[in-house]
């Protein structure tokens, strides 16, 4: 099945209507992630021009309507967050792939499969609301006030869960057949197969899936806003509140104008280059491991 | 090769982009333009929505500013109508003011707290921070006090820090909040917790046993839609509409429309509370 340029010689219209559509779209997408870029810059650029970079480390505290501009503890909430929830969906994930693949038997592997789409369409407001109604007091019992990192994590997990367990799902179907067969020839165990020959060969799609993972977490807006408590300040443990980026702009925006306003933009700025960052080193890793 | 695919691409999208701006070719008699009080503008421009939908042909545009670039709109002709969420200052008596809907706030306590009421001086020294424990209030419980705030900008927060006399970094939260909403859910899944909302959000809620959650009074005043309606209530304010002079034309139709009872569901929706003529 070849559909390169030269498989026919009269290529028809619907051909060629077609590809022009996927340019325009294409091009489309590309030209707005540049307008975006361009516009979060340009917004944020008049805060700069005023505020010393340092001091959206070093100032006091976040008071931007006094001219106090402490983001540290935001950017530091939104990686927090980020780690943790990785930390507890990647293996999480991986567990139930490796279930369903080698396991589960075929009833039950289908019905979890569905399962994990269904969990994966689930808006994130819903799970906000859950956590928050759920979750939280279930914290408080522990210690108050409940809403805190620790239920960010825990609500994060289980959003970002369903969409990495996909992927590795998707991974371990798609290995080549004589991988598993040949494991079993030299009589591997099931539970060695797995530990020797199917991890090690699914390394960079579990690593694909912890960064998509990971860029919808620190992406994720209306739960942790729900769940974190929002108190902008560098959690000491992890019961206590804490702010995350994109909630500071969602709690703010609405109502902030000029300096307080292009400061909101310099969070949104921050997001975008951790995304960026997270984005090419997973492209250069994903790359560099072609290689060896 | 590759050239002419960026080049096609650039061209499609340029073709796309001109036709998309074509369509939004419009009409500029019968304009007005509000600006001012970032409270009273998502009413405003709700309103509008409306009062366009019924009078095509009129574009309204609203714009926020503050209260105070408001009224100096209205007075220097900047706007045909400012917008301020206060009542009017002694300098600004030659203005007319008509004041469309009115904006309180409840403090709400779990439903299983005892506390019953609170002075105003408790409450504020809640907030800042001076009494931490309920059994430091009559008939409180021995439970550490979770301060729940609004965030930064918020129009409530700032009434509720006017009110009080306090400074917004002197609050230390436990929890921010955003909506109104969100501070509902909040008290009430936290039994230890105290929090301020816009009356409108709660009252119903409250009423109908959906939210376990009491609105306490103000001194002996009850928070309820009826007092704020009144002016009784003292945690309130009026949200007002400012013009230079005795409105006319399209100007007065507007207002009179805008204070009329066709908007009072979309006051309800925003948790303002409407005022009965």
């Amino acid at each position: 099945m070849t559909l390169s340029k030269n498989s026919t010689s009269y290529p028809s219209i619907a051909d060629s209507v077609l590809k022009w559509l996927l340019v325009a779209v294409g091009g489309l997408s590309i030209v707005i992630m540049m307008l975006i870029t361009v516009f979060i810059f340009t917004e944020s650029i008049s805060a700069f021009k005023i505020i010393d970079i340092e001091r959206f480390f070093f100032d006091e505290r976040w008071n931007p309507t006094a001219g106090e501009f402490y983001m540290l503890p935001m950017l530091v909430g939104s990686l927090l967050l980020m780690a943790g929830s990785i930390a507890i969906a990647v293996p999480l994930a991986v567990l139930v792939a490796v279930f369903n693949n080698f396991y589960a038997p075929k009833v039950l592997s289908v019905a979890c499969r569905r399962l994990v789409e269904i969990l994966a369409g689930i808006p994130s407001v819903v799970y906000g609301l859950w956590g928050l109604v759920t979750l939280v007091p279930m914290i408080i019992m522990i210690q108050s006030p409940g809403t805190s990192l620790l239920a960010g994590i825990i609500v994060l997990a289980i959003m970002i869960f369903p969409t990495i367990t996909i992927l590795i799902d998707s991974a371990i179907r798609s290995l080549p057949k004589h991988y598993i067969e040949a494991s079993v020839a030299i009589g591997l165990k099931r539970w060695s197969t797995i530990i020797s020959v199917v991890l090690p060969a699914l390394r960079k799609s579990i690593f694909a899936g912890s960064i998509l993972g990971a860029a919808r977490a620190i992406g994720e807006t209306m739960a942790v806003l729900m769940v974190c408590g929002n108190v902008v300040q560098l959690p000491d443990s992890v019961f206590e509140p804490m702010r995350a980026l994109t909630s500071n702009i969602a709690l703010e925006m609405a109502y902030a104008m000029e300096l307080h306003r292009s400061s909101l933009f310099v969070s949104a700025l921050l997001l975008l280059c951790i995304v960026f960052v997270m984005m090419f080193g997973k492209e250069m890793i994903l790359r560099d491991k072609n290689h060896v | 090769m590759k050239l002419g695919i960026v080049i096609k691409m650039l061209f499609a999208t340029l073709v796309f982009s001109l036709v998309s701006g074509l369509s939004q070719a419009e009409d500029k008699k019968d304009r007005l333009v509000l600006t001012g009080s970032s409270t009273v503008a998502p009413l405003l421009s709700e309103i509008a929505k409306r009062y366009e939908k019924k009078h095509p042909g009129v574009r309204i545009d609203v714009q926020t500013g503050g209260s105070t670039r408001g009224v100096n709109d209205a007075r220097n002709g900047m706007a045909d109508i400012g917008m301020a969420s206060r009542a009017p200052k002694d300098s600004e008596r030659s203005l007319k003011f008509f004041t469309i809907a009115r904006d309180g706030i409840a403090i709400i306590l779990h439903k299983s707290n005892p506390v019953k009421s609170l002075s105003d001086d408790q409450i504020r020294k809640i907030y800042a921070g001076e009494i931490t424990n309920w059994k430091d209030l009559p008939g409180g419980l021995d439970e550490k006090i979770i301060v729940v705030n609004k965030a930064d900008g918020r129009s409530t927060l700032e009434l509720f820090l006017k009110y009080y006399k306090l400074k917004s970094d002197q609050i230390k939260p436990h929890v921010v909040i955003g909506d109104n909403q969100q501070g509902i859910k909040t008290v009430s899944v936290n039994p230890h917790s105290i929090g301020y909302v816009s009356i409108g959000s709660a009252y119903y809620q409250v009423k109908q046993g959906i939210a376990p959650l009491k609105l306490l009074p103000m001194g002996n005043v009850v928070a309820s839609m009826d007092t704020v309606a009144r002016g009784k209530y003292p945690l309130s304010r009026p949200l007002n509409i400012v013009t230079k002079t005795q409105p006319q034309g399209l100007v007065k139709d507007f207002i009179s429309f805008a204070m009329s009872g066709e908007v009072h569901d979309i006051i309800e929706e925003q948790y303002f509370v409407p005022i009965n003529r």
